[in-house]
This record gives C-alpha cells, sequence and structure tokens, in this order.
C-alpha cells in the first residue's frame, strides 16, 4: 500500500506538473483526489489494514493528499496568471493612435481677452456695465465735454444716423449713463463694440471693441489712477512689466494721460514692434473732468475720479502676434481653432 | 508741427542730443512723433576751392580737377561737369563719403588718372533751387561763389555747415487744446519748463518810418463778433525777391515752401508766433477800402491756389473784401488777385482775430484746410495779433525788403482780460495724491509762463485751455513729471459681480463651446442686399441706415445675426471647411421713431452645415442648451410662412409661451445666394426672453425606491400629424410617467400611403410603490384611447 501511495503521489505530481490547461487540472484533481478518485479509493480500503499500519498509512495517505491538493491549487494560479496575462496581451492598443473626440467649440480671441480684462477689475470690484451701441450725440460727445466743433465729431470719422443720433465711438456713454443713473461711489468698466469711419486694411476696422472704466468717489486721485493701471497691467502682462504716463489731451479728462507699455519684446532697446521708441502705446486714462462731473449731476467739489479707455484688438493682436486686423472678423474656422 | 532746432535755439539753448531733448519733451507733453537730421544722410562733403582745372589726357568730355579741400595737399578729382572754372567754389565728397540719395562715394581712376571722390549738383545734396537765392545749375556742379555767405565758407568747412542745413527737424504731435504749440515760441516755452532753461525772448522793435496809413487805406470791420480784432499796416518800396537762406531754410525745416520775402515773413510769423497772417498788394484793393464782412449771395473769389476753379462764396462766411469784391477768405486763404507778386510795390499786412467755429466751418465747406485756417479754428487771442504784426515788421526792416508806415489801424472789440485762477497748492496734492510743495508748485507755474500774485496766477493770452483748477494740477503734474507722482490703490467699497444677464450669457456661451460651436465675431452693420438675398419681407427690412457709410456692404444695422452668420459660412465654405459649427451672441437692431433710439436685443445665432449636421442635430444644440440654461416649458412648432427659412424644416421656438426664435434649415435659395450649396441649419434666440423664462433653481428630487416598468407603443397616424402633439397627449394622459421618448420613426411600404409610424417608449414608476403591469397596462390603455382622437392608433 505504501508504494501504491509512493506512484500515486509521483504519477499525480508529474501530471500536474506537465498540465497546461485549467480543464485538465480540474480532471486531475476529480482522477485522483475526487470522490471516486485513486487517493480515495485507497483510503477506502484502509479497512484491511492492521492496527499497527492503519494510523501510519492513514498520515501517509493525508500527506500525499496535502501535497497532491498543495500542488493543484499553485498550479491552478499559475494557469490563471498565465491566462490573464495571455488575454492583456492580446487586448494591448497601439495608444498613440488618435483618440475620439467630441468636438469642441473655440472662444473668439477677442472674447478670450476681455473675459481677463473683466476678470481682472472684478477682482478690484468693478462692476461690467453694458449700453446701447446706436446712441444719442449727446452722450458720447456733448455731455463729455466734446463740443461742436471738436475733431472727433466730424462726419469723417463718426457714423451718423441723424445730427442726434449716431454709432458710438467709444463706450464712455455707458460712463454718462451710469453716473446719471447711480450715485458714487461707481466702479464700472464698459466694454463693448465702437464704431468709425475707418477703411477696413490690417491695422484699422470701423468696427472694434474698447474697454473703458471708470472709479468716482471721494478722494480719488491721479495717483490711484496710476495705481490702479498699474496693478492691471501686473495681471495682464505679468509682474515686470513696467508702465510710463505721458500727457495728453481728452476734453473729457484733467489731467490726462497716455500710459505707455515698456516693449515686451526689446525691454525698452527698441525694435520693431514697439517702432524703434521701446514703448507700446496701450491706453487713454486721466482724472474726469469736473464739467463731464456736473454734467452727470455729481458735485465735483464733492468727488472726483478717473476713468480709463483700452482697445481690445490691439491687446489681441499683440498676444496672439495677430499681425492682420481683419482675420478677427473674418471668422476663418483655420482661424479661430488656434486658440484656446 | 515740424520744429526746427535751430530756430528754436534762437529762443532757448539746448546742448543735449536730440535723442534726450525729444525723451523730455515727450514726457511734459509735447509728444515728439520722429525727428530727422535734414542732412541726413549727408557725410564728408566738404566746401573745396578749385584750384586748377585740366583736360584729362585720354577724354575730351572730362576733366581733372584741383582742389582745396582745406587739406595740406590739394585733392585731385576728375568731372565730366561743363560748368566748372578755376576759382569755383564747390560742394566736394571725398573718399568715403555719402550723397543724399545714400549712394557711398569712393575713391577711383577714370580712364586711368586718379579721382579722389566727386564734385556734386544741389540735387545730389537734397536740396532743389528754390533753396537757393541766387541761381543755380539744373545740370553741373552746385557752384557757390554767388552766395552771400561766401566769405565764410572756408575750404574743408562740412558743407551742411556752409549751407546751414545741418538743422534737426523735430515733429511733433500737438494735442488740440494747445494751439499755442503750434508756434516756435510756444514750443520754445515748453523746452524752457521742461528743462528749466531761460527763454531768451525780447518783444519786436520797429524804427518805422513817418507817414498815416489811414490816409492810404480805410478798414471797416461789419462783424465785429466773427472778428474781434483786426489790424493792418503798410510797407512801402517793397522789393520782392527770394528770402536769406536761414528764412529759406527754417520755413523748409517747418515744411513750408519758400515763395518770396514778403510771403516768407507771414509764414515765418505764423510760425514762429502761431498767428497767421496775410499779406495783400495794395495795387488791387480796390478803393484803398479792407471790408471784413459776410459774404453775399452770388459773389465768387478764386483763390491763391492756383489748381482750384473760383469758389462760389456763401453769406455764412466770414471774408476780406475789398470796396468792391471779395479779395480773401479770413483765416483761410487769400484771393489769387489780391496776392504779391514779383512787381509788387505796397504791401498792406493783415494780423487779424477770427472767430475759430466761423473758420472751421468757412474752411471745410471750401475745402482749403490750411495752416491759417488750423490755426484760427483751436481759437486765437487778439493780443498775438499785435505781437505778431510787429514781428512781421520787424522782419521786413531785418531783410531790408521795404519801408515800415509807424503807424497801424487796428480795430479792436475784443474785450480780452487776462485769466486768473486761484492756485491753492493744498488742493492741487489733494488731487494729484502728490506732495508737491508750494514754492515747487510756483516755480513750475512761472517757468510755464504764467505770472503769479497774490496767490493767483496770470494765464498768458496765448493759454486758451487754462479755466479749471484742475488746469493747474495738470501743469504741476506734467512738468513735475506723471512718473514722479506715487502710485495708489483707491479702497473700493464697491463689489464686483456678474449680473444675471451676464451670468445668463457666459453659461449660454459655455454650453455653446461644449457643443462644439465656434464663436465667431461679425460686423454689427450689413449690406441691404442681405435682406434679399435671405427672401426677406419688406416689412422686416425697415433698418437704422448709417448716413454715411463706408460702402454699401455696411450701410445698414442688421435686423436679423443670420445675414451675418450665413457670411462666415459662406465664407468657409469658400476656403474648404466642409463642416461647421458656428455661433455668436450677437446684436440685432430695430429702428422705432425718427430720432429715438432703435431697440437693441442680444440674441444667440448659430449656424450648423456638413455631412454630420442636419435639422435635428441644430433642433438638438438648441434643445441641449435651453434644457442646461433651465429655459421653462420650450415648444417647438412648425413654421411654415418665416422666408428665410425652408417652408418644412423650420419650427418657431417658444418658452412659457413667449416667442423665444426660430430654428431651421435655411431657405435652399437663400443659402445658393450665399454661394453655398448644402443645407445650412441656422437658430436664432433671444437672448432677454430665454432668460425672463428660466425655471428657478434646481432642486433635488429623491432617487425613485421602487422600479420602474416600461412599455413601447408603435402608433400609425397621418404622415402630417406631428410628433410634438401625440408626445404632448401622451404626457398630459400617461399617469406614473417618468419618461417618454421617440425610439422609431418609419415610412414606407410597411404602412399604407400617407401613414407614418412612430414609437415611443413610456417609462412608468409609482414613488410609494412598485408599478404593477396591471397599472401599467390601464395607464397604457388611458393613453391610446386618448391617442386615437387625435388619429394615432396601435400599429
Amino acid at each position: 500500500m505504501k508504494e501504491q501511495l509512493q506512484e500515486i503521489k509521483e504519477q499525480a505530481t508529474a501530471a500536474v506538473k506537465s498540465c497546461d490547461d485549467a480543464k485538465e487540472l480540474d480532471a486531475l484533481r476529480v482522477k485522483y483526489l475526487g470522490k471516486k478518485g485513486e487517493l480515495t479509493a485507497i483510503l477506502k480500503s484502509m479497512g484491511s489494514l492492521s492496527a499497527e499500519e492503519r494510523p501510519v498509512m492513514g498520515q501517509l495517505a493525508n500527506q500525499v493528499r496535502q501535497t497532491l491538493e498543495a500542488a493543484i491549487t499553485a498550479k491552478g494560479e499559475a494557469l490563471k496568471a498565465a491566462g490573464l496575462e495571455k488575454k492583456l496581451r492580446q487586448e494591448a492598443l497601439d495608444v498613440t493612435m488618435p483618440g475620439k473626440q467630441r468636438p469642441l467649440g473655440v472662444r473668439h480671441p477677442l472674447n478670450i481677452v476681455l473675459d481677463e480684462l473683466k476678470e481682472i477689475f472684478r477682482g478690484m470690484g468693478y462692476t461690467v456695465v453694458d449700453g446701447p451701441e446706436v446712441e444719442q450725440t449727446k452722450y458720447v460727445f456733448d455731455m463729455l465735454n466734446t463740443l461742436e466743433g471738436h475733431p472727433a465729431r466730424e462726419e469723417q470719422d463718426t457714423f451718423y444716423i441723424t445730427d442726434d443720433i449716431l454709432l458710438r465711438t467709444q463706450t464712455s456713454s455707458v460712463q454718462i449713463r451710469t453716473m446719471l443713473k447711480n450715485k458714487p461711489p461707481i466702479a464700472i468698466i464698459s466694454p463693448g463694440r465702437v464704431y468709425r469711419s475707418d477703411a477696413v486694411d490690417a491695422t484699422h476696422s470701423p468696427i472694434f471693441h474698447q474697454c473703458e472704466g471708470l472709479v468716482i468717489d471721494k478722494k480719488i486721485t491721479f495717483g490711484d489712477l496710476k495705481g490702479t493701471l498699474e496693478v492691471f497691467a501686473k495681471r495682464l502682462y505679468g509682474e515686470d512689466v513696467k508702465l510710463r504716463f505721458r500727457p495728453h489731451h481728452f476734453p473729457y479728462t484733467e489731467p490726462s494721460a497716455e500710459v505707455d507699455l515698456q516693449c515686451f519684446k526689446c525691454g525698452g532697446k527698441g525694435c520693431p514692434l514697439c517702432k524703434g521708441e521701446g514703448w507700446i502705446e496701450m491706453l487713454g486714462s486721466g482724472q474726469v473732468h469736473p464739467q463731464v462731473l456736473i454734467n452727470c449731476g455729481i458735485d465735483p467739489r464733492e468727488y472726483s475720479g478717473f476713468a480709463f479707455g483700452i482697445g481690445l484688438e490691439r491687446i489681441a493682436m499683440m498676444r496672439y502676434n495677430i499681425d492682420d486686423m481683419r482675420l478677427l472678423y473674418e471668422n476663418d474656422r483655420r482661424f479661430l481653432v488656434q486658440f484656446r | 508741427m515740424d520744429l526746427s532746432m535751430r530756430w528754436l535755439n534762437d529762443y532757448v539753448k539746448t546742448d543735449m542730443p536730440i535723442k534726450d531733448f525729444a525723451a523730455g519733451i515727450t514726457m511734459s507733453g509735447s509728444k515728439v512723433e520722429t525727428y530727422k537730421n535734414m542732412s541726413e544722410p549727408l557725410t564728408n562733403i566738404v566746401v573745396a576751392r578749385v584750384l586748377k582745372l585740366e583736360r584729362h589726357p585720354d577724354s575730351e568730355k572730362l576733366w581733372v580737377c584741383s582742389l582745396d579741400a582745406g587739406q595740406d595737399e590739394p585733392v585731385q578729382i576728375v568731372t565730366a561737369a561743363q560748368n566748372l572754372f578755376e576759382g569755383a567754389v564747390v560742394p566736394a565728397c571725398l573718399h568715403n563719403s555719402v550723397i543724399a540719395d545714400g549712394t557711398k562715394i569712393t575713391k577711383g581712376k577714370l580712364r586711368g588718372v586718379a579721382s579722389n571722390g566727386m564734385m556734386c549738383s544741389f540735387a545730389e545734396l537734397g536740396l532743389t533751387k528754390d533753396d537757393f537765392d541766387y541761381p543755380v545749375a539744373e545740370d553741373g556742379i552746385l557752384i557757390l561763389n554767388n552766395d552771400s555767405d561766401i566769405e565764410n565758407m572756408k575750404p574743408g568747412m562740412d558743407i551742411c555747415e556752409a549751407l546751414q542745413i545741418d538743422d534737426t527737424t523735430v515733429e511733433f504731435e500737438i494735442t488740440n487744446n494747445r494751439p499755442d504749440c503750434l508756434s516756435v515760441l510756444g514750443l520754445a516755452r515748453e523746452t524752457a519748463a521742461t528743462f528749466n532753461l531761460p527763454l531768451n525772448y525780447k518783444e519786436p522793435e520797429i524804427k518805422g518810418i513817418d507817414g498815416d496809413i489811414n490816409s492810404e487805406i480805410t478798414v471797416r470791420v461789419e462783424n465785429t463778433e466773427l472778428c474781434s480784432r483786426y489790424m493792418a499796416a503798410l510797407v512801402k518800396n517793397v522789393r520782392i525777391g527770394p528770402s536769406p537762406k536761414w528764412m529759406a531754410r527754417r520755413l523748409r525745416a517747418s515744411g513750408v515752401r519758400p515763395i518770396n520775402n514778403l510771403v516768407d515773413i507771414t509764414n515765418y510769423v505764423m510760425l514762429e508766433y502761431g498767428h497767421p497772417m496775410h499779406a495783400f498788394d495794395l495795387r488791387y484793393v480796390e478803393d484803398n477800402t479792407i471790408v471784413v464782412r459776410n459774404a453775399k449771395e452770388g459773389e465768387t473769389l478764386k483763390l491763391l491756389d492756383e489748381m482750384s476753379e473760383p469758389i462760389a462764396l456763401t453769406p455764412e462766411m466770414l471774408i476780406i473784401a475789398d470796396g468792391k469784391k471779395p479779395i480773401a477768405i479770413a483765416g483761410v486763404m487769400g484771393g489769387e488777385h489780391s496776392g504779391i507778386m514779383s512787381d509788387t510795390t505796397t504791401v498792406v499786412f493783415e494780423s487779424a482775430c477770427f472767430d475759430g467755429v466761423s473758420v472751421r466751418r468757412t474752411a471745410k465747406k471750401v475745402g482749403e484746410r490750411t495752416e491759417a485756417s488750423s490755426r484760427f479754428e483751436k481759437g486765437l487771442n487778439p493780443v498775438n495779433a499785435h505781437a505778431a504784426l510787429m514781428r512781421a515788421l520787424e522782419l521786413v526792416e531785418i531783410l531790408g525788403c521795404g519801408e515800415v508806415i509807424r503807424t497801424v489801424i487796428d480795430v479792436n472789440h475784443s474785450e480780452y482780460v487776462p485769466e486768473r485762477l486761484k492756485h491753492d497748492y493744498k488742493w492741487v496734492n489733494e488731487y494729484l495724491g502728490s506732495d508737491i510743495s508750494e514754492a515747487e508748485q510756483i516755480e513750475i507755474l512761472k517757468r510755464l509762463g504764467f505770472g503769479y500774485e497774490n496767490g493767483e496766477i496770470i494765464v498768458p493770452p496765448t493759454r486758451i485751455d487754462m479755466h479749471l483748477p484742475c488746469d493747474i494740477a495738470e501743469e504741476v503734474a506734467r512738468i513735475y513729471g506723471y512718473n514722479n507722482i506715487p502710485s495708489t490703490i483707491p479702497r473700493l467699497s464697491s463689489q464686483g459681480k456678474r449680473t444675471p444677464e451676464q451670468i445668463f450669457e457666459d453659461k449660454t456661451v459655455s454650453l455653446a463651446l461644449s457643443l462644439g460651436f465656434f464663436e465667431v465675431m461679425t460686423y454689427s452693420f450689413i449690406s441691404p442686399k442681405s435682406y434679399d438675398m435671405l427672401r426677406m419681407r419688406d416689412e422686416d427690412k425697415r433698418s437704422v441706415v448709417l448716413r454715411r457709410p463706408l460702402g454699401e456692404d455696411t450701410s445698414v444695422m442688421r435686423t436679423t445675426a443670420i445675414a451675418s452668420m450665413m457670411e462666415v459660412v459662406r465664407r468657409n465654405v469658400n476656403n474648404r471647411t466642409l463642416d461647421g459649427r458656428f455661433f455668436e451672441i450677437a446684436r440685432e437692431y430695430f429702428p422705432k421713431g425718427e430720432n429715438e433710439l432703435p431697440a437693441e436685443r442680444d440674441v444667440l445665432c448659430f449656424a450648423v452645415y456638413g455631412a454630420q449636421e442636419d435639422f435635428f442635430t441644430a433642433k438638438g444644440a438648441a434643445e441641449g442648451i435651453m434644457a442646461r440654461l433651465g429655459v421653462k416649458d420650450v415648444v417647438f412648432a412648425a413654421e411654415k410662412e418665416n422666408p428665410m427659412f425652408h417652408p418644412g424644416r423650420c419650427a418657431k421656438v417658444s418658452a412659457n409661451g413667449v416667442m423665444i426664435g426660430y430654428v431651421g434649415q435655411i431657405h435652399p435659395q437663400a443659402a445658393e445666394n450665399y454661394s453655398v450649396n448644402m443645407p445650412v441649419y441656422c437658430a436664432v434666440l433671444a437672448m432677454d426672453e430665454m432668460r425672463e423664462n428660466t425655471v428657478g433653481e434646481a432642486k433635488y428630487v429623491s432617487l425613485p425606491k421602487f422600479p420602474s416598468t416600461y412599455r413601447d407603443l408603435s402608433l400609425l397616424c397621418d404622415e402630417e400629424l406631428p410628433s410634438g402633439e401625440i408626445e404632448a397627449v401622451i404626457k398630459k394622459t400617461a399617469k406614473h410617467l417618468e419618461q417618454v421618448s421617440l425610439f422609431d420613426f418609419y415610412k414606407g411600404e410597411q404602412v399604407p400611403a400617407g401613414k407614418k409610424s412612430l414609437s415611443y417608449k413610456l417609462i412608468l414608476r409609482k414613488k410609494d410603490a412598485t408599478i404593477t403591469d396591471d397599472e401599467a397596462d390601464a395607464v397604457v390603455a388611458r393613453v391610446l384611447k386618448a391617442l386615437e382622437e387625435i388619429g394615432a392608433v396601435l400599429r
């Protein structure tokens, strides 16, 4: 019997070892360890053994059983692992092939820039205000101290509908409407379309976009204007940006300043982008002219404020290296798709 | 304004490099656009005297010239010019010199004879014959022997210095409020203040001759409102001729062509004092009378401007007339006949003060915006009229070109009183946010030419821009330096927030982008032809019309954003972008009354086209966006009447019963008008109407606890019956309905002609219990009964 057990053990171990299929392994389990299996058959015949031999053989038989069970389990796990590995190998993909996209749209580059401006000024406590594009002459010129005879009012520069109605040439009209409606403190920006009678070319468009700002409160100073625009420029162009404030004239501000940005391409040394000047004209600004405040029912002895106006196209064109303004309004998808 | 630096230096000595001058004066408010040395690029050209002139041994045309060019040894130059002679003083371009067109001259050999450069003509120096007050050869070498400065022209002297062309012209952008800076004196004042240099100005002085001007000429001002001061002076025994070099050069540097000494004097004074003048030939002033009056209907005047036809004058124009006829348009231009000619003997100088607005209107009307009119229109003061006249007379005496009668005519109706403004240095600091001492402020103001008395500044007459305390603040700030004022940030008490409209718009944009739409930006004016291209009805074509558009294509404000959107489609299809999704939050403009602002409304306008798109992808996009925006009770109803759209493929969209817009296929004929030969699907949805009809904030509904069941209904009905109607009936009659969706649509052989089959899935669920089959069947029975009434039966 001992020999029988030994033989089963050797036979079975060899069979398990050479087995490479889960079903076959299961068949081996049944063959040796199953209820009608060979080992079971031997155990059943234990009754014929002597009382001395029985425990010895019993122990031996159990050892064989345990050995076989362990071998089968180990083999089973090995086969499973091998199977998974094979499956994974088969499922492998060429991950360098293109992904399947649900197409996404793209924001227009001018609005990307405008969104950023809005974000900056909202962060500083400003509200964004909109107004009509077809506007009364008095809101665009008269109340802004731009009186009859001022060149800005000329028919050749401005699209008039009638003498009293025109396409706004600046969004300052929104500031007037705001001041007429609301009491100070006021802190707004008014982005939007403006219209000037310029023929279309690489740097001109009869429609373009401005973002104007207005702050009215007690004791607002020229220094406040400077500080505000410096923060704005830093948020837009980075901490290292340098501005300079240059005296200028606008009928609706006094003092007035044009603000130049130190050329970011050459660092102020002079290059084609800044036309050799080292500075790039960025925006117009100033402290609100007292007559404008009076026109809007605000007492200039009590309140002061500042205003500024930025052209969006210029900022977008410089930022994205766009060399022709027409591209912004042609809406060619091959152009639009380049932004994000 | 073009400024000659030599001229400026008469009044302020600036010995700084031009770059520093330009930078400094720009930062105090007079912006330098550019500057250019008039002698550029002339290099290494000197005055030389011809010592010896000999024939070239191998040529009949060439001459071998030996020149004294101020060097130890004579310089030998070979030339083909035939106008030389021994003793001639000429410009010599030495080895390694550069002439006006940039050509570099080097030494070489001409037919074997060494030539160490060349001699040159006036053109090669960048000059014209008008630059000389003596005849110069058009072809040939410039001979300088007749020059009035010949005594000072030593061999070896730089030619630019010898001819006084070593001058720099600085081009300024002068702002509207500072007409005083359209003059050498004004800019000299700014220069002095900016760089803290002394201003060397002295009042003009005339010696004059005895005589009474009133016996020679009468001046009558009829319109004293438009002419507050009119001064006239008389110059007798005039000798007309070219101006001296220094004057001609300065005029040229300032962009004015020299004409003759008397005319040049008026221009010179205009540039120097900023006050335009005029000169008449007394012979042609009939009746020896000057009348300043409005023109009469029917009067005409031929202007000095040679090209022009006689101009018809109108009664609102202020003119200068003699006893019989107009001789000049006041402040704009003189008439041809009374102008100064070579045989003029007696000249009347006019220095006057005309109303700016009137001059501007007249100049515009006659189409002659001149140097004079552009100065008058900004507003000139009567004080300067006197100073300018005196300067002109002084110049006549300096040039020695006539005899000035000491008495002048002065019809002065101006009530000029110098403006006095209170100076409160503390207020200035408060306004600027600066800390500039009182003394420093006063010092700055004095440098700028303001008088100062008892805490008040006295404004000089040329400074028409000074009226308010803030004007003083600006003066102080710009000279102190804007960039020296400390930057601060105001503490705003306001909150930066988005309005509901802005939140709604931002959300709409995000949704459109997430659905694959490209945002576009289009012109809001269009061609009126667009309306015809879109087959629009006449009543929808009424637009806001631009009075003077750039062209027809941009002449009316659109009443539909689709007109612009179709241009976008056209362009992209043209560029072979054969599928596309585009959108814009676009504005439309609807005219109201005559002098009333139009109504402006923003719409979400989009277009889709290409192989992947059809009516239902367009509608799906609209549905998706509106669902996520929370637009309430959206209904799409068939719209057959909108001529812009395909009559069988257009839906009118409403929300909460309010009209929102349309979605549909652009009428194929309209698309073809845009050269687009494939279906284009567009939607216009009004932003305000959508926003005003939204459900409120979303509220969480607890997740179902009991299972649902479903029933599929395949229905047969007339082709014409809209699915929307069936769905509406199902929604209305099905109890426990969680969702209904159309999952199949069939039209064809399997169903009778004129019929269609629609299959719906109904998902039914009870909140408080599992729905039983019996309950579900009961729902279906009820639904079917109701459907039968509208003609839909179970297939």
